[in-house]
């Protein structure tokens, strides 16, 4: 039998969501851009996609923009606020836990003059509002935190947080909401952003789609030149059957949230009851404030990298929390930044259940991962003892 | 079932070897391995076998398949085995033999022990061609149980560079390529459609994606030009050379001089800091020593004195030879034999052009390999 704990990554999409996207891909194929009958209903489409979406998360629809992905949703808000705001200020502050898409895009800035301010964390992943308060001064533009962590499942003090940013004036907020739109409330006017990235595939919609909120009014320059669609602010055809399975995963997800969140915290206690209790293993992220459906640990004297490619043959589905296609030996900037040694980073695991997690599949993971880890550390021994196997005998 | 890794390398042949062993029951892992950060560079140098392009090649194969894949990090292995043994044998004057350091310790090393302990394999398997037999009918002297014998594809046998596997990693070995020839392996990627099938083949050592090792040295190794006298065969000063890590014996182009008839580098003295050329005839030798001897059977046969063929290049022809075990060396030593070393000696029947000290002799019964050694310096002999 064979388990998916891997819904941090990605989820399986809706069938639901599936069938409202199958006309747009097939009969209904019109250029919502375009006048005629067919245009129109594709635009009657999208237009509809985009209110539900808008509603879902207490929005006005035009402070929607559909992108291709949660990574552009947050290129555009960082890039787009931070250059249109660049005559009054060029400071961006964000947490060291961000995740690429945000750090790799304010590294890019720094590039042009940008100043940027990648503030600390404490042991959980959360940023102190002490801190923020003391790195934002009268340069400062844009602040922009991840809502919750996709590594360790932290979910940040935000309330708190944007208070603090609210004592200054004209310093934009980007949330990045890619990880925590599925499991946490989320309503524009209470969180009091001004920018929040979403990624349909995290919450069973497509691949392929992502969602900006602009609060209206918010000064944004546009990244991508083109027909001016999304009100200038994205150009390019739009993903019709992309917004419109996103919109109704997310319509559906809000709908099921607090059933399934109570579930997904009760499927992931069972695993953290298993995996947490073994002999040097420890949750990493905050204990209590995180997503429902994630557990996230450190094996000790083990690699992460080691012991899910060794229940991927298992038949078990996980991660380490950072996904490297390259091979390169650097640890989790997240776990660094929360304090964690080298050594210690490269015994991350993560575990994440999802809405359509069977308890089956818990079940089995908790009967393979303890027997797994013993055999993933005892190997390690010996290659740290025989690195080159000079001891195996024919 | 048995559960291989084969390590490939996003080449065809690696890929092949992975689709044969799928087809023929096994279990299949596929992993690249990373050995060094040149696969940082989405690398201008396509060729390379180590870029990231490779891994690529390498993933997407194993997708077609449809077998798990992983990356593996050798890095430490490779630096510690390979990479700075090879910078410190050009500064020491020698010639570095990097493919037989990387097979011997990190392919059926490093890559084979992880594959066995943290995988659960059986063994491991690559798409290099040469054969391994089994002997498991015979009598077992001295532990004896596998052969390894040349590929059927004589242009292509790589066992040159295979000579220093033990009995314990031949154990643990598969080469499913070793009856192929090159042309029937591209038509076996061609039939089941693998996305390597029309890859160009990469000749050029995978961490010199430049195909020039002095980019290495310096910035690896932080080497620097040190100019020192470049002299003829006869003694005569031609001008200076730019430090003798830059020079291999053999070598005949980049020399900075124009002379009547062709040189080529035939002694880098560390210690001197000189370079001395020689005409063609100069390099041929007829005897030379070999230290660091490793025998296929885990030992040498007939007590050490036997007669083989020799080969001291990748595709270079064997030719028959006496060896001598270094007892026997001394003793001819003391007789005057030419050649003679605290190592091996190694006399050949007919004189073998420019045995450069450090790169791998490797000594042949027909296809069988014996066993090998690298070539030692001193091994200066006039010819008979």
């Amino acid at each position: 039998m064979t388990a998916y704990l891997d819904h941090a990554a990605t989820t399986p999409l809706r069938p639901e969501a599936l069938e409202a996207m199958l006309p747009l891909l097939t009969t209904d194929f019109g250029n919502p851009s375009s006048a005629h009958a067919p245009g129109r209903s594709a635009r009657a489409a999208l237009d509809d996609a985009r209110a539900r979406f808008a509603a879902a998360i207490g929005a006005q629809p035009r402070e929607v923009v559909f992108t291709s992905s949660g990574t552009e949703a947050t290129n555009l808000a960082i890039k787009g606020a931070g250059w249109a705001a660049k005559s009054r200020g060029h400071r961006i502050l964000c947490t060291a836990v961000e995740h690429h898409a945000t750090l790799n895009t304010v590294r890019y800035l720094e590039k042009f003059g940008f100043e940027v301010v990648e503030l600390p964390v404490d042991r959980y992943g959360r940023l102190d509002p002490e801190h923020l308060t003391a790195a934002l001064h009268d340069r400062t533009t844009v602040v922009s935190i991840i809502l919750a962590n996709n590594e360790v499942g932290t979910i940040q003090p935000i309330a708190e947080l944007i208070r603090s940013i609210r004592e200054h004036r004209g310093v934009l907020v980007h949330l990045d909401a890619i990880q925590a739109a599925p499991y946490l409330p989320i309503d524009v006017q209470e969180l009091d952003a001004d920018l929040i990235s979403f990624s349909a595939h995290k919450f069973e919609g497509p691949k392929g789609t992502g969602a900006l909120w602009i609060r209206h009014g918010t000064a944004l320059l546009p990244q991508t030149q083109g027909g001016a669609q999304e009100r200038y602010r994205r150009s390019g055809t739009e993903n019709v059957a992309g917004a419109v399975g996103m919109a109704v995963a997310y319509e559906l997800n809000r709908r099921e949230r607090l059933e399934v969140t109570k579930r997904l915290r009760r499927l992931r206690d069972r695993l953290k009851e298993t995996v947490v209790g073994l002999p040097g293993v420890e949750l990493t992220g905050h204990p209590r404030d995180r997503l429902p459906g994630h557990l996230s640990v450190i094996v000790r004297d083990a690699e992460g990298e080691s012991i899910a490619l060794a229940l991927d043959l298992e038949g078990i589905a996980c991660s380490t929390g950072s996904a490297c296609t390259t091979g390169s030996r650097e640890v989790s900037h997240v776990l660094s930044a929360m304090g964690y040694p080298e050594e210690e980073a490269r015994g991350a695991l993560r575990l994440s259940v999802g809405r359509t997690t069977s308890d089956d599949e818990v079940e089995e993971a908790r009967a393979v991962i303890p027997g797994v880890i013993e055999r993933i550390r005892t190997a390690l021994g010996a290659l740290a003892v025989d690195p080159l196997g000079e001891g195996l005998r024919a | 079932m048995t559960r291989v890794l084969v390590a490939m390398s996003g080449g065809v042949d690696s890929s092949v070897a992975a689709a044969l062993l799928l087809e023929q029951g096994y279990e299949v892992i596929g992993a690249w391995m990373r050995m060094h950060d040149v696969a940082d560079f989405a690398s201008p140098h396509k060729k390379a076998c180590c870029s990231l392009d490779a891994a690529e090649d390498a993933r997407r194969v194993a997708g077609q398949l449809g077998i798990p894949f992983t990356i593996l990090n050798m890095e430490r292995e490779y630096a510690d085995r390979v990479l700075d043994p090879f910078l410190a044998e050009y500064q020491a004057g020698r010639t570095p033999s990097p493919c037989v350091d990387c097979n011997t310790y990190v392919k059926f090393g490093a890559l084979l022990a992880r594959a066995v302990r943290t995988l659960g394999c059986d063994a491991i398997a690559t798409g290099h061609y040469a054969r391994i037999e089994a002997l498991e009918d015979l009598p077992a002297p001295g532990g004896r149980r596998y052969r390894l014998l040349r590929g059927r594809d004589a242009s292509k046998d790589q066992t040159y560079f295979l000579y220093a596997l033990r009995q314990e990693q031949l154990a643990r070995t598969l080469f499913p390529l070793g009856g192929f020839t090159k042309a029937e392996v591209r038509a076996l990627a061609t039939e089941r459609g693998l996305a390597t099938a029309g890859k160009a083949e990469s000749q050029e050592l995978c961490f010199v994606p430049g195909g020039d090792y002095r980019v290495v040295l310096e910035e690896r190794a932080g080497w620097h030009e040190t100019p020192g006298p470049l002299l003829d065969a006869d003694g005569t000063l031609l001008g200076e050379h730019r430090g003798i890590a830059a020079y291999t014996v053999g070598q005949r182009q980049g020399l900075g001089v124009a002379l009547g008839e062709r040189r080529y580098v035939a002694r880098l003295d560390p210690a001197a800091n000189l370079v001395q050329l020689g005409r063609r005839d100069d390099l041929l030798r007829g005897s030379f020593g070999v230290a660091a001897m490793s025998f296929i059977a885990g030992g040498p046969p007939n007590d050490g004195v036997f007669e083989a063929t020799v080969q001291i290049r990748h595709g270079a022809a064997a030719v028959p030879c006496m060896v001598r075990p270094p007892d026997a060396s001394r003793a001819g030593a003391a007789e005057g034999l030419a050649g003679a070393t605290d190592g091996w000696t190694v006399t050949t029947d007919t004189p073998v052009w420019a045995p450069a000290p450090g790169q791998a002799a490797v000594f042949y019964s027909g296809d069988e390999v014996i066993g090998g050694g690298r070539i030692e310096a001193g091994a200066r002999i006039e010819l008979g």
